[in-house]
C-alpha cells in the first residue's frame, strides 16, 4: 500500500437532463491509489454537498463488476483503460500523478442521458422480455440430473451467461449494436439441450426488439469485445448470425 | 401487545408442509386474474414470486428501486446454493440439511420452517436446471457440489463464482417471461416509501418515483415485501451501495414486528479496510474456504511478509481450535476467532487483517486446479489490491455481510400485519442468530418459487380482502406524511453531509453492536445513536430538490431509517443476555470463550413492536424443539 497521493484533473460530464446541453466541469482531486475510481467521485460528491452544490449523478451498486449498474466511459474507453473490469472495479493505482481524466456517460441513441453521467439502459430488458427465456413454469420439471450435460458445453452456457448488462459493448460500438449482450443470451440457451425447443423462436423475437429500439447493426470491428468487462466472446455473434439464419429460413419455409 | 401465532400445522414434521398444501384453501383458476398482489424487490425472492404468481394468473405488479429488475442485490452472491439432494452419496437428508441448519443458527430458529426449507430445497435446483442456470458439472455431466461452512457433506451448487447471478438470471427470465404475457407489470426507478394499512389490513403501497420525484400510490388484495437485508446499517458491509431497510422499516413503523434484530452475520472473509474513503467491503467467497488454511503469526506485532515466516511460527488457529471442521467452522465462529488473533496483536502486518493462503493446495494439487475452482475470485483480489494470491497469502478480516433479522413472519410468511407477507432476507425466518453459507440463495427461492405461492392463496381465498382505491383518504394521508418527511429533510440545510452520518452511524455499530457486544457498550450506543439521530435532523444537508433525480434525497431518507433501526438493534442485543450465533455477548462466554447460550430464559425470537421513535414494546415467541435436542453447539 502506498500513501503518496495523486493530484489529478478531472474534466466531469454534467447535465442537467436529458433536454438540456450538457458540458464538461473540471474538477482537481488529490486521492489514495488504492481507492477506487467511484471512491473518488464519492469524494468529490461530499465536497460539493458541503459546499450546497448539486453532487455529480452517477450510477452504481455492487461494486464488485457483477451488477452492471455502473459504466462510465473513461477517456473515451466504456469502464476505464483496463480490460475485463467494469468501471467500479477500477482503482486509482492505474493513473499516474499529474493526469487528466476525462469522464463520460455511455453514448448510444438507445441509451438516453438521464441527467450527468446516469443514462437509460431499459431497451436491454424490452429485448431480453421479448424472448431470452426458457417457457417453464414453477413446479413439474424433471429432476436437476435428468439430462446430462457435458462439461465443456455447461462451461461454454456459463461463459456467454456471464454478462452483466452493463452495456458497455453498445456504448463502445460506433453503430450503437447491441449483437455483444444479446448474443450473449441467445448463445446461453443455444448451447443447453433446455434452450433447445425455442431456439430459433427465441432469436427472431430478440433481435426484431432490439432492431426496433434503435440499436445499429454490426459491422464486425470488435470494439464490444474488446471493452465487454466479462470477456464475452464475439464468436457469440457468429452464433447467434447463423441461428438468425435458419430462424428466418424456417419461417420462409412455413410461410411458403 | 401483539400476538404472535406462529400458524405452524399440527401433525408430524415431516407432514406439516405436505398437510399444510392440502388444507389451505385455494382460489378459482378463473378468479386469480381478479387478484392484484403488489411484490416489492426483485431479487431471488421478490423475482422468483413474481414469476410464479404470474404463473398461476393472478395480477402482478413488482416494484424495484434499480433501473433493471437483474440488478438487485442478490447477483453478487458468489459461493453457491445448498440441497439436499444427496447426488455425491456422502450421508444428506432432508433431515440433515434440516438439522445442520437449525444447529447452525445455534437453536433460534423456528423448527417447522426450516424444515420445509430443507424439503423445498431439492425442487429449487430442479426448477432452475429447468430455466437454463448453467450450473457447474463433473466430467460425467452431472450437477457438481462442493463444500460449505459449517456441514460435513458436499451439498453445494454452483455456476462459477457467480452462483447469485446465475439463480437470479434464472428468476428474472421467468419473470420477464410474465412480463411478455401481460400477467406481470414491472415499475423499475421506483422507491417504496411506505405501505397502507387501511382497518389493520395492508393495502397498498406509497413510491417515489425517481425519475419524476413524484409520490405514485398504488393498491392490491396482497402485499409482499422481498427487499433484502439490513447490514448497510454499518455503513461499511458486503451489501450493495444501494441496499437498504427502508421498505421493512417504514412497515415496522406501520405495525410490522422486527424480529431478532441484533442478529447479524459478520462475515470471515472479507478484504479489509483500506482508508477513510472506503465505500463498501468485498466478500471474498466462503467457498475459498476449502482449499485456502486461515493463519496469523504467532508472534505478536510481527510485521514480517507473510512468506518469510517459517511454517512453526504460523498459528493456523482455526484447525488449532476446531479439528473436526477447521477451516470450514461456521462464519460466527471464524469471525469471532479473527478478531481474536487481531485482539491479540497478531493481526496480518498490524493490519485488522488475517492470512488465507493457499501454498499448501497449490503443492497438492497443482496451480491448474486452483485456477479452475477460484480464478475469477483470485483475480478480483488482484485488482482491488494489487497483490498476487497465487504468490502472496491474501488478506482477508470479517465484515457485516448478512442480517438474519428482519421482520416477523408467520409460518405462511405473513407479518403481523395481515396481508403483508415478507420474503427473502427481509424477513427473518429461517436462520436462527447464524446462517449457514449457501442457505440465503436457498430461502430467497424456497420463499418465492414454493411458499408464498401457496400461502398467499391461501390468505386470498380464506380472507377474501377487497381492494381499496387509491383515492382511499388513508392512501392520501400516506401520500401526504411521505411529501412532508422529504419536504422536511431537504429544508434543513445543515453542514455535514448525508455520508457522513452514515459513516458515524456506523462506526458506532461496528464498534459496539459488531462482533464482540457487552452491556456498557450497548448502553453507550443507545445514547450516542440517539444523540446522532437529533444532530441529523438539524444538520444534514441534503443537496437539491424533490422533482428530480436526487441521490442525495435517496441517500437521505435510508439513513434517517438506519439511525431509528440502529438504536432497535443495541436494544435487542442489550436485552438478549446470552451469547449465541452472530450475538456475542462478552459477558456470556465458556472459560474458553466460546459463545454461551442461555436457553432457559431466551429460547424465543424477540418481535419488536413499534411505539413511537425510540420506543418498542418486547413481544416474545417461544421456540418449542421437539425433534432436534437443544445441545451446545460444537464444531471442535
Ligand atoms: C457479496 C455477497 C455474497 C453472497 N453470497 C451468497 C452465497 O454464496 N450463497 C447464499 O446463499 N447467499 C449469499 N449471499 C446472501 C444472499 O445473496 C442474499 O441474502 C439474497 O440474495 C437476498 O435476496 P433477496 O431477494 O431477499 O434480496 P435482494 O436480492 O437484496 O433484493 C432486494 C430487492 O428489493 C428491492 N428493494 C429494496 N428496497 C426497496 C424499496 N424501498 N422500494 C423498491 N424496491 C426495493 C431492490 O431493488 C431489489 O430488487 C451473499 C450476499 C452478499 C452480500
Ligand atoms: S456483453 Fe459485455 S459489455 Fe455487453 S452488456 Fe454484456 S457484459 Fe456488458
Ligand atoms: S457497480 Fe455493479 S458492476 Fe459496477
Amino acid at each position: 500500500m502506498s500513501h503518496q497521493k495523486l493530484n489529478l484533473t478531472l474534466k466531469v460530464w454534467r447535465q442537467i437532463n436529458a433536454e438540456s446541453r450538457g458540458t464538461f466541469e473540471e474538477y482537481k482531486v488529490a486521492v489514495s491509489p488504492d481507492s477506487s475510481f467511484l471512491e473518488m467521485l464519492d469524494d468529490i460528491n461530499n465536497e460539493l454537498e458541503r459546499k450546497n452544490l448539486e453532487p455529480i449523478t452517477f450510477e452504481s451498486d455492487c461494486r464488485e463488476g457483477i451488477c452492471g449498474t455502473c459504466g462510465l466511459v473513461i477517456n473515451g474507453q466504456p469502464h476505464g483503460p483496463i480490460p475485463r473490469i467494469a468501471t467500479c472495479q477500477l482503482h486509482m493505482r492505474n493513473f499516474k500523478e499529474g493526469d487528466t481524466i476525462y469522464i463520460e456517460p455511455f453514448r448510444a441513441k438507445a441509451f438516453p442521458i438521464i441527467k450527468d453521467l446516469m443514462v437509460d439502459r431499459s431497451a436491454m430488458d424490452r429485448i431480453m422480455e421479448a424472448g431470452g427465456f426458457i417457457s417453464v413454469n414453477t413446479g413439474s420439471v424433471p429432476d436437476g440430473n435428468a439430462i446430462p450435460i457435458p462439461k465443456d458445453i455447461a462451461s461454454e452456457s456459463m461463459d456467454a451467461a456471464s454478462c452483466i448488462g452493463c452495456g458497455a459493448c453498445v456504448a463502445a460500438c460506433k453503430n450503437a449494436s447491441a449483437m455483444l449482450f444479446v448474443s450473449a443470451k441467445v448463445s446461453q440457451f443455444a448451447l443447453l439441450p433446455q434452450g433447445q425447443p425455442e431456439r430459433y423462436r427465441r432469436v427472431e423475437s430478440m433481435v426484431k426488439v432490439m432492431d426496433e429500439y434503435g440499436f445499429g447493426s454490426c459491422s464486425n470491428t470488435y470494439a464490444c469485445e474488446a471493452e465487454c468487462p466479462k470477456g464475452i466472446s464475439i464468436k457469440n455473434i457468429a452464433r447467434m448470425n447463423r441461428d438468425y439464419f435458419m430462424a428466418k429460413l424456417k419461417t420462409e419455409n412455413l410461410e411458403a | 401487545m401483539i400476538k404472535l401465532d406462529s400458524k405452524v400445522p399440527e401433525g408430524k414434521l415431516e407432514e406439516k408442509w405436505t398437510n399444510h398444501k392440502f388444507n389451505m384453501k385455494l382460489v378459482n383458476p378463473a378468479n386469480k386474474r381478479k387478484y392484484d398482489i403488489i411484490v416489492v424487490g426483485t431479487g431471488l425472492a421478490g423475482a422468483s414470486a413474481a414469476a410464479s404468481l404470474g404463473e398461476l394468473g393472478y395480477n402482478v405488479k413488482a416494484f424495484t428501486f434499480h433501473d433493471s429488475a437483474r440488478r438487485a442485490h442478490s447477483i453478487a452472491a458468489q459461493g453457491g446454493i445448498n440441497a439436499a439432494k444427496n447426488y455425491q452419496n456422502d450421508g444428506d437428508s432432508v433431515y440433515r440439511l434440516f438439522y445442520d441448519t437449525v444447529k447452525g443458527g445455534d437453536f433460534r430458529s423456528r423448527e417447522a420452517n426450516v424444515y420445509r426449507l430443507a424439503e423445498v430445497s431439492n425442487n429449487i435446483i430442479d426448477q432452475c436446471v429447468a430455466q437454463g442456470v448453467p450450473f457447474a458439472r463433473d466430467y460425467g455431466g452431472l450437477l457438481d457440489n462442493r463444500s460449505f461452512g459449517g456441514a460435513l457433506v458436499s451439498r453445494t451448487f454452483y455456476a462459477k463464482g457467480q452462483t447469485g447471478q446465475q439463480l437470479l438470471l434464472g428468476a428474472y427470465t421467468a419473470m420477464n417471461r410474465q412480463v411478455n404475457l401481460g400477467t406481470v407489470k414491472l415499475y423499475t426507478r421506483r422507491e417504496m416509501l411506505d405501505v397502507v394499512v387501511v382497518d389493520g389490513i395492508a393495502k397498498g403501497i406509497v413510491v417515489r418515483n425517481m425519475l419524476t420525484g413524484e409520490i405514485e400510490k398504488y393498491s392490491a388484495h396482497a402485499v409482499i415485501l422481498a427487499t433484502g437485508g439490513y447490514a448497510n446499517t454499518y455503513f461499511l458491509s458486503t451489501s450493495a451501495m444501494n441496499c437498504n431497510v427502508t421498505a421493512i422499516w417504514r412497515a415496522h413503523k406501520k405495525g410490522a414486528a422486527f424480529a431478532n434484530p441484533c442478529f447479524t452475520q459478520i462475515h470471515p472473509t472479507c478484504l479489509p479496510v483500506h482508508g477513510e474513503n472506503q465505500s463498501k467491503l468485498t466478500l471474498m467467497s466462503e467457498s475459498l474456504r476449502n482449499d485456502g488454511r486461515i493463519w496469523v503469526s504467532k508472534i505478536k506485532n510481527d510485521m514480517r511478509k507473510p512468506n518469510d515466516i517459517p511454517e512453526e511460527e504460523r498459528d493456523y488457529f482455526l484447525e488449532r481450535k476446531y479439528p473436526t471442521y477447521g477451516n470450514l467452522s461456521p462464519r460466527d465462529i471464524s469471525s469471532r476467532a479473527a478478531k481474536e488473533a487481531y485482539d491479540d496483536g497478531r493481526g496480518a502486518q498490524g493490519q485488522e487483517a488475517v492470512y488465507l493462503d493457499f501454498q499448501e493446495a497449490i503443492n497438492r494439487l497443482g496451480k491448474k486446479v486452483i485456477e479452475e475452482r477460484y480464478g475469477n475470485l483470485f483475480e478480483i483480489y488482484q485488482t482491488i489490491t494489487g497483490d498476487n494470491p497465487y504468490e502472496v497469502p491474501m488478506k482477508i478480516y470479517p465484515a457485516p455481510h448478512y442480517t438474519m433479522g428482519g421482520l416477523w413472519v408467520d409460518y405462511n410468511l405473513m407479518s403481523t400485519i395481515p396481508g403483508l407477507f415478507v420474503a427473502g432476507e427481509a424477513n427473518f425466518s429461517d436462520h436462527g442468530a447464524n446462517r449457514l453459507g449457501a442457505s440465503a440463495l436457498m430461502q430467497g427461492l424456497a420463499d418465492g418459487y414454493f411458499i408464498i405461492p401457496y400461502t398467499i392463496g391461501n390468505y386470498l381465498a380464506g380472507d377474501k380482502p377487497i381492494l381499496v382505491q387509491t383515492d382511499h383518504p388513508e392512501f392520501n394521508k400516506v401520500q401526504k406524511e411521505i411529501e412532508d418527511f422529504i419536504s422536511k429533510l431537504l429544508s434543513i440545510k445543515g453542514k455535514k453531509t448525508v455520508d457522513d452520518f452514515h459513516k458515524q452511524l456506523g462506526r458506532i455499530m461496528w464498534n459496539k453492536v459488531g462482533m464482540g457486544r457487552n452491556e456498557k457498550g450497548l448502553k453507550e450506543a443507545i445514547e450516542e445513536i440517539r444523540q446522532l439521530r437529533k444532530e441529523f435532523w438539524k444538520d444534514v444537508n441534503v443537496v437539491g430538490v424533490s422533482n428530480d433525480v436526487n441521490q442525495c434525497l435517496e441517500r437521505a431518507g435510508r439513513v434517517a431509517d438506519y439511525l431509528e433501526l440502529g438504536e432497535l438493534m443495541a436494544l435487542d442485543a442489550l436485552n438478549r443476555n446470552e451469547s449465541c450465533g452472530g450475538h456475542f455477548r462478552e459477558e456470556y462466554q465458556t472459560p474458553e470463550g466460546e459463545a454461551l447460550r442461555n436457553d432457559e430464559e431466551y429460547t424465543f425470537v424477540s418481535a419488536w413492536e413499534f411505539k413511537d421513535v425510540g420506543k418498542w414494546e418486547l413481544n416474545k415467541e417461544p421456540l418449542e424443539f421437539e425433534s432436534i435436542k437443544l445441545a451446545t453447539r460444537s464444531y471442535k
